[in-house]
Formats: structure tokens, C-alpha cells, sequence
């Protein structure tokens, strides 16, 4: 018979531990949040452990709520001091909107998990050019930071429908030698795409050596094409529809040259000339049925709150 | 064993399996035959006590026959549903050897370990504290296992789980009508009375490494339980098309997400009317089934070899064929038919036949000339296997093999001093089972490691003379310190 007592739960004398305690002080408290228009939105959520871990180009998995679905958003930012992530999100769809709704300063997220993905790869490159599209002018800030940190000369170049949808102008500037604001309606800096800027800044400077393109697969795709005859190094950050992130679902499957990649675990970042930007905007409509549906309880319910 | 009618069945997602009786559980008792050298012992990956806890059971000390149980197996309500037990404990019962059933191990698992849960039963010995802390990556079977036996050994435990509920493969992938979540929430609420802490969205490898959880985070030993899930694809035309994809993405969607209960689960999954599943193990099984329920018309299996070769628990297949899935055996898919807007219209197979034995000495496949044909079909799944799962191979400083496994030693010991390494993500995609009892044999290897003496352990079954040891310490146990080489 054994020295220590066998001793059921009625009488255990050990406190039982809940089991899901908090060990690495991070509850996903959203601590701001700031709204950049009326579709977009910024939430910075605190978690110490991942601002610290966190590197250009990555991204995290949000679940709001226990009925939500797992979406990804790559991170705009990271404050390692003040230990917060920080998301910059368009409200397109159910999930996003309803988040813009719910996400108020002092909730919490169900979960956030990451930072994910293989990091941006900064190399020692003296001259790159930055290009963010629409949404894309968040995930692409790190970069150009990370860029200007490690000396290179800097062309940031982001691209906006129009004046009033403009966001971090001086927070992006801050970290470009030169910076080139296209707008769609001419509102603002030079008419045009971003394109039409990156052609503008490949004629100022023949020696660019990389680009890194971030926005809608349509932008990116046009990016590509402008720079694959240049010998310029073109890295776009895919965003195909994702469940898990952890490369167990293939759900995020791309096709880049002849290989098939998971781009949660292989990317986000591939070699734009090689990504077959076809093949990822028809797999981005894969549940544009779903979507309209969704779309359409979600505004059913809204009025059905109001009405009350 | 009573089930539930197949049609009916088929289309809800409550249990198949209704459990015996406490008639049919003491009857089934009564046909042990109590063997003087029970074959069922070294056939259980655990070494479950197996004529033992039946004898109680028949005895009616149904608390003794659960501890008995629990000493061994902490999962005995998951096990018993799951265990290819037909390959193990049954296999080898001599009742089962001619005309007769083998003794119904695995249902009179179950059903100790259901009635434990209906009682709130579990086994918390008072446990002393030793001071250690240890980490455990996945809080899948081959993690929970370990992580039960280093708290009974007093350590200070700590699970750290990417998804935002523990459980790994039996929540994502086991779906309900095979393993209830209500049972899988039991056996971790168990786990978390010894002691355990369970950390969810908390990615290892890109949040922190395994080696800042040793030289940074306190930690004394980690085991690595990361699974095998990264899914196959054959490199077929057509397999970028909007109704393929992986077995785990349906089961995770479903399982995992709610889709089943679109649109008040957000997760959808746009399933098909008739759905083509590629493979016939234990996941196409389960793949199969949930389209079904899920409101499929009708359901195929495309399998290039035969019935006989299929993987799959006996029990599974069963279910499936009665449920009414159409099983094409020796076929093989060639091609994935758009329907014009992305979506699949068609799959293209081609019939096989048994040719020459290979180096396996299996009878391989070959393709029939000309038997080509296509069937209509608008979503096909791929369950033909999977491989390691690539984030701690990114980002830790671990020796792998050439299969993208941990390569461990035949203690489970990585090339890491203090890490350890079990389930599929070092022996590729397996069982439950030998998950679990990969994270229990990792346990004995890191108490050996930190050189605590754990002399409540009673591993039943064993009955090995006192060789290697020393006044009562076994030569595998021993003090060292660990020591970091310098890379």
C-alpha cells in the first residue's frame, strides 16, 4: 500500500485548477481602437508576449466570439513596449462588420493567435519601393519600416480610391526617403493606381533593387506585372481564406510556378511573378453564396435590434 | 451493440454507438475466460489491465474496475470508441479465435468510462509537488497523456494548444456522432483536477520557441505533440477548383466550427449533393459520414485498391456501408471536371486491378487501359493521408528525418536535451491510441531525464525480475544535469 493517500475529488485537499488559466497574461482586451472611415477601421489588442514576437509581414487568426468563424489579418503593427497588436480592418463582410460594431475599447476578442506565418524576409537591399493598396497601406507599414531600419532608401507608394479614405499618411512618410500618394480621382497626389506610381519611380531610379506589393490580389497582380520585365525582386502577401493557420487544413492553398504552397505556412510572402493570381481570386469566391446569406441575416438582425 | 438505425442516423449527428446496457455489460463480463497469460495485455498500447478491470466489472465494483482503468488509460470513455481494437485487445482474444465474437473489450471500455463520467468520478491522488515544469506542445491524445502523467508524478504542467479549444484531433476531426465533445470536455476537466493547465490560441514555435520555453520560460523538460496534420493532394487537373478539399478542412469546418449550423456558426462550408471522398481510412470514413448528415444525396468512395486493403476501423466501414455510401473500391480518381465558374462539374477515374506484389509484398494497383468513365459529382474531399505538421520544423533547431518527422530515439528523445517527442508528429499519422501511448512512454522517459523517482506508478501487466537496479532505482533513472551545447 502506498504512503500517499488516494483520495477522490469530494476530499482532495490540492486545489483544483480550472484548467484553462491564464499563464501568459493575455485576455485579447481590445485597449483602442480608431475608426480611419466609415468602411475601416483600427483595433490595437493587447497580448505583451506577441508585440514581442511579432515581425514584419505576419499575421494573426481572429475569433470574435464562440459562433465566429476564424479569419486572418495581417499585423499593421506591433508596440513591444507598450506590448500590443495592432489590426487594421475593412468592413466587407458578416464577421468584419459585426466586429466593427462589437470591438469597442475594453472587449475581448475570443481569441487571437499567432503572429503567423513565415516573417518578411529584409534583406540587405539599398533601394526597395513600398506599395500598399486600399487596405493593403497597414501590413505594408512594417515592412517599410523594417526597410529603413536596415538602411535600405525607401519608396513608399500606397494608393486610395479617394481623399477621404486616406489613412497614416505621416505615420508611413515617417519611415519613406520618398513618398508617392496615387488616388483613384485625382483628390489627392498624383491621379492613378499605384502603378502608375511604381512606373513613376522605376523611370526616377533605375537601381531598385525589390518591391513589396500588398493589397487586393487585383493590385498586387498589376504590380507584378509592372516590374516583371525590370529584374525587380516582387514580394506580394497573399490572403486566401483560412480556418486554421497552422498548415493543417489546405484550405489557404496557392499555386506559385508549378508548386502548390500553403500559404499560411509557406508564406504569406511569395515571389509575385510566380503566383497564380487567377487561380487565388477564383478560390476567393469559393463561398460567395455563403457570404450573401450571412450578409443578409446580419442585416435582418440589425433592423430587428433597432426596431426593438 | 445496439445503434441507431442507419437511415436515421444518417442524417443526424447523434451517436451511432448507444452503449451497452448494465445487463448486456455483465453478460459480456461473464465470457472472459480470465486467461493464466492474458494475450490482451502486451496488445494494448497502454497495457491496460484488461481481465482485470473486466473481473470487477463482473464483480460489480464498477468504481474499481474505473480505477483500475484510469491507472492505465486516462481516456477510457474516448479509447473505447475509438481504438481499432478489432488490431489490438480483440485481436488476440482466444474467445474470438473460431465461430465467436472476441470479448467486447472495447464497449466494456466505454462503458466504464461513460458511467464514470455520469457519476463525476475521477482519481486525484494527493499529489506532492516536485518543483519541475514542464510543457507540453498539442493538446491532442498524445499530449494529454503525457501531461497526466508528469502531474501525478508532481510536476508543475502546462499544455499549450493553437486552436481555441483543446483536444486536437479528437475535436477537429472525430466528429460527434463517433466521439461526443461532451465526453472529450469530461476527459480534460479530469486532466485539469490533477493539476493541468491548458493554454489555448498559443501558437509554439512562432509566439515562442521550444528553446526559449527551456532557457527562457522556466521550463525543465517539453514534449512535442504537434500532429501529423498537414493534408496530401494528389497533383491531379482540377484540384484548385472551389468544391475540392481536404478531408481536415471539411471535419475542422464542421466539427470544429459549427458549419453544419450555418448561418448561426459564421464558419460556412458550401457543402455538395453529391460529394466524391478519395481514400477509405478512418478519416474518408468520417469525411463520408458528415456529408451525409450534413445533407448530401449521395456520397461516394473512390479507393484504389480493395475493401480488404481499406485502413479504416472495421466498426467505421460498417456504419459507412450501412449508411448507404457508394463505395467504388479499385478505383482511382484521374481528373476534377470544372463546372465553368470554378466549381466542380465531374470527376474523371479510372478502374485498377491487382497487379504484382511490391517490395511491401502488397499487390499494387495498376490502372485497367481504357476503363476510364465519369460520374457527376460537385465537391470532392481528399482523405489520402497526411504529413508533419511544418511549424516547429520551421522554427526549432531540431534533427528531422527525411519525412519532415521529429526524429526521436527509442526513448522518444529528440536531438534537443529536455525535449521529447510523440504521436504522428515523430511516427506520421496514426491512432488515438498510440498517440497516447507515445505521450505515456515520453513521461517515463522525462521523469528518467529530471531523474524523479516515481515510485506510485504501477504499470500493470509488467512483470520483468529486478535486473538493473540498484536498492529499487532502475539504471535508467538518474540524475544529470542538462547541458546546452553551443551551436
Amino acid at each position: 500500500m502506498s504512503a500517499k493517500q488516494q483520495v477522490t475529488d469530494e476530499g482532495s485537499s490540492r486545489p483544483v485548477a480550472s484548467g484553462r488559466e491564464k499563464t501568459l497574461d493575455n485576455d485579447f482586451e481590445i485597449v483602442a481602437r480608431e475608426d480611419l472611415s466609415e468602411v475601416t477601421y483600427l483595433l490595437e489588442v493587447r497580448h505583451p508576449m506577441m508585440a514581442k514576437a511579432a515581425q514584419p509581414g505576419q499575421f494573426v487568426i481572429v475569433i470574435a466570439h464562440e459562433a465566429g468563424e476564424r479569419i486572418p489579418l495581417t499585423i499593421a503593427d506591433f508596440d513591444r513596449d507598450k506590448g500590443t497588436i495592432t489590426l487594421v480592418i475593412q468592413a466587407v463582410g458578416k464577421t468584419t462588420q459585426e466586429m466593427q460594431r462589437m470591438c469597442t475599447v475594453g472587449t475581448r476578442l475570443l481569441g487571437m493567435v499567432g503572429p503567423m506565418g513565415i516573417p518578411s524576409h529584409i534583406g540587405h537591399a539599398k533601394k526597395v519601393v513600398c506599395v500598399g493598396g486600399g487596405l493593403g497601406v497597414a501590413p505594408v507599414f512594417p515592412q517599410a519600416r523594417a526597410f529603413k531600419e536596415s538602411g535600405a532608401y525607401v519608396i513608399g507608394i500606397v494608393g486610395f480610391r479617394s481623399k477621404d479614405l486616406i489613412f497614416w499618411e505621416d505615420k508611413f512618410k515617417e519611415h519613406c526617403d520618398e513618398f508617392i500618394i496615387c488616388t483613384d480621382d485625382g483628390s489627392a497626389g498624383m491621379k492613378g493606381m499605384v502603378t502608375d506610381g511604381i512606373k513613376l519611380a522605376m523611370s526616377n531610379h533605375p537601381d531598385i533593387e525589390e518591391l513589396v506589393a500588398i493589397g487586393p490580389p487585383i493590385m498586387m497582380s498589376a504590380c507584378a506585372e509592372t516590374t516583371r520585365f525590370a529584374g525587380i525582386k516582387t514580394s506580394v502577401s497573399l490572403n486566401p481564406i483560412m480556418v486554421d493557420g497552422t498548415g493543417m487544413c489546405g484550405g489557404c492553398r496557392v499555386m506559385v510556378g508549378s508548386d502548390m504552397k500553403f500559404a499560411c505556412v509557406d508564406g504569406p510572402d511569395f515571389d509575385g511573378h510566380l503566383v497564380d493570381f487567377e487561380d487565388l481570386m477564383v478560390r476567393l469566391r469559393r463561398f460567395t453564396a455563403e457570404e450573401d446569406l450571412a450578409m443578409k441575416k446580419w442585416s435582418d438582425d440589425c433592423r430587428m435590434m433597432k426596431a426593438k | 451493440m445496439p445503434v441507431q438505425d442507419p437511415l436515421e442516423r444518417a442524417r443526424n449527428f447523434s451517436e451511432v454507438a448507444l452503449g451497452f446496457s448494465l445487463k448486456s455489460a455483465l453478460v459480456e463480463c461473464a465470457r472472459c475466460l480470465e486467461c493464466e497469460e492474458p494475450a490482451c495485455i502486451p496488445a494494448c498500447p497502454v497495457s491496460i489491465d484488461i481481465p482485470g478491470f473486466i473481473r470487477k466489472v463482473g464483480d460489480e465494483d464498477y468504481r474499481g474496475a474505473f480505477d483500475l482503468l484510469s491507472d492505465a488509460n486516462l481516456l477510457p470513455a474516448i479509447c473505447g470508441r475509438v481504438c481499432p481494437q478489432e488490431d489490438q485487445c480483440e485481436g488476440v482474444c482466444p474467445v474470438g479465435e473460431d465461430e465467436l465474437e472476441p470479448v467486447a473489450i472495447g464497449r466494456l471500455e466505454r462503458w466504464v468510462g461513460d458511467l464514470a463520467i455520469e457519476k463525476g468520478w475521477s482519481n486525484v491522488p494527493y499529489i506532492e509537488p516536485n518543483g519541475f515544469k514542464v510543457g507540453i506542445v498539442g493538446s491532442g491524445p498524445a499530449g494529454m497523456a503525457c501531461a497526466a502523467d508528469m502531474a501525478k508524478a508532481g510536476c508543475d504542467v502546462t499544455v499549450y494548444e493553437a486552436f481555441h479549444h483543446p483536444g486536437g484531433v479528437l475535436r477537429y476531426g472525430i466528429p460527434e456522432f463517433r466521439l461526443p465533445n461532451d465526453v472529450i470536455d469530461a476527459e480534460l476537466a479530469s486532466l485539469a483536477k490533477l493539476g493541468v493547465k491548458i493554454e489555448c490560441n498559443t501558437l509554439v514555435g512562432r509566439l515562442f520557441t521550444i528553446e526559449q520555453m527551456l532557457d527562457e520560460m522556466g521550463f525543465d523538460a517539453v514534449f512535442i505533440g504537434t500532429g501529423a496534420g498537414l493534408p496530401k493532394f494528389m497533383g491531379i487537373p482540377g484540384e484548385s477548383l472551389n468544391g475540392v478539399l481536404s478531408a481536415n478542412e471539411l471535419l475542422t469546418r464542421c466539427n470544429l466550427m459549427g458549419a453544419g449550423d450555418f448561418p448561426n456558426h459564421d464558419t460556412p462550408l458550401h457543402l455538395g449533393k453529391r460529394v466524391a471522398v478519395v481514400g477509405s481510412g478512418n478519416t474518408a470514413m468520417d469525411a463520408m459520414r458528415v456529408s451525409l448528415r450534413l445533407g448530401a444525396e449521395k456520397v461516394y468512395c473512390v479507393y484504389r485498391r480493395t475493401r480488404e486493403e481499406s485502413p479504416a476501423r472495421l466498426e467505421e466501414l460498417h456504419h459507412a456501408e450501412e449508411e448507404g455510401i457508394d463505395f467504388q473500391w479499385l478505383t482511382a480518381p484521374v481528373e476534377i471536371l470544372d463546372g465553368g465558374d470554378g466549381s466542380v462539374r465531374a470527376m474523371r477515374c479510372i478502374r485498377m486491378e491487382l497487379g504484382e506484389p511490391d517490395d511491401s509484398g502488397r499487390r499494387r494497383p495498376v490502372p485497367i487501359a481504357g476503363s476510364e468513365y465519369e460520374f457527376e459529382a460537385d465537391m470532392v474531399v481528399y482523405a489520402i493521408g497526411t504529413q508533419a505538421n511544418p511549424i516547429i520544423g520551421q522554427t526549432a533547431n531540431l534533427r528531422m528525418n527525411k519525412w519532415g518527422y521529429i526524429d526521436v530515439d527509442e526513448n522518444l528523445a529528440t536531438s534537443m536535451a529536455g525535449v521529447f517527442a510523440g504521436g504522428d508528429i515523430a511516427t506520421g499519422a496514426a491512432t488515438v491510441i498510440l498517440a497516447m501511448g507515445a505521450g505515456r512512454r515520453a513521461a517515463r522517459s522525462m521523469k528518467a531525464y529530471l531523474g524523479i523517482r516515481d515510485s506510485e506508478t504501477v504499470y500493470s501487466g509488467q512483470t520483468e525480475e529486478h535486473t538493473g537496479e540498484l536498492f529499487g532505482i532502475a539504471d535508467g533513472e538518474r540524475n544529470f544535469a542538462r547541458i546546452r551545447l553551443a551551436e
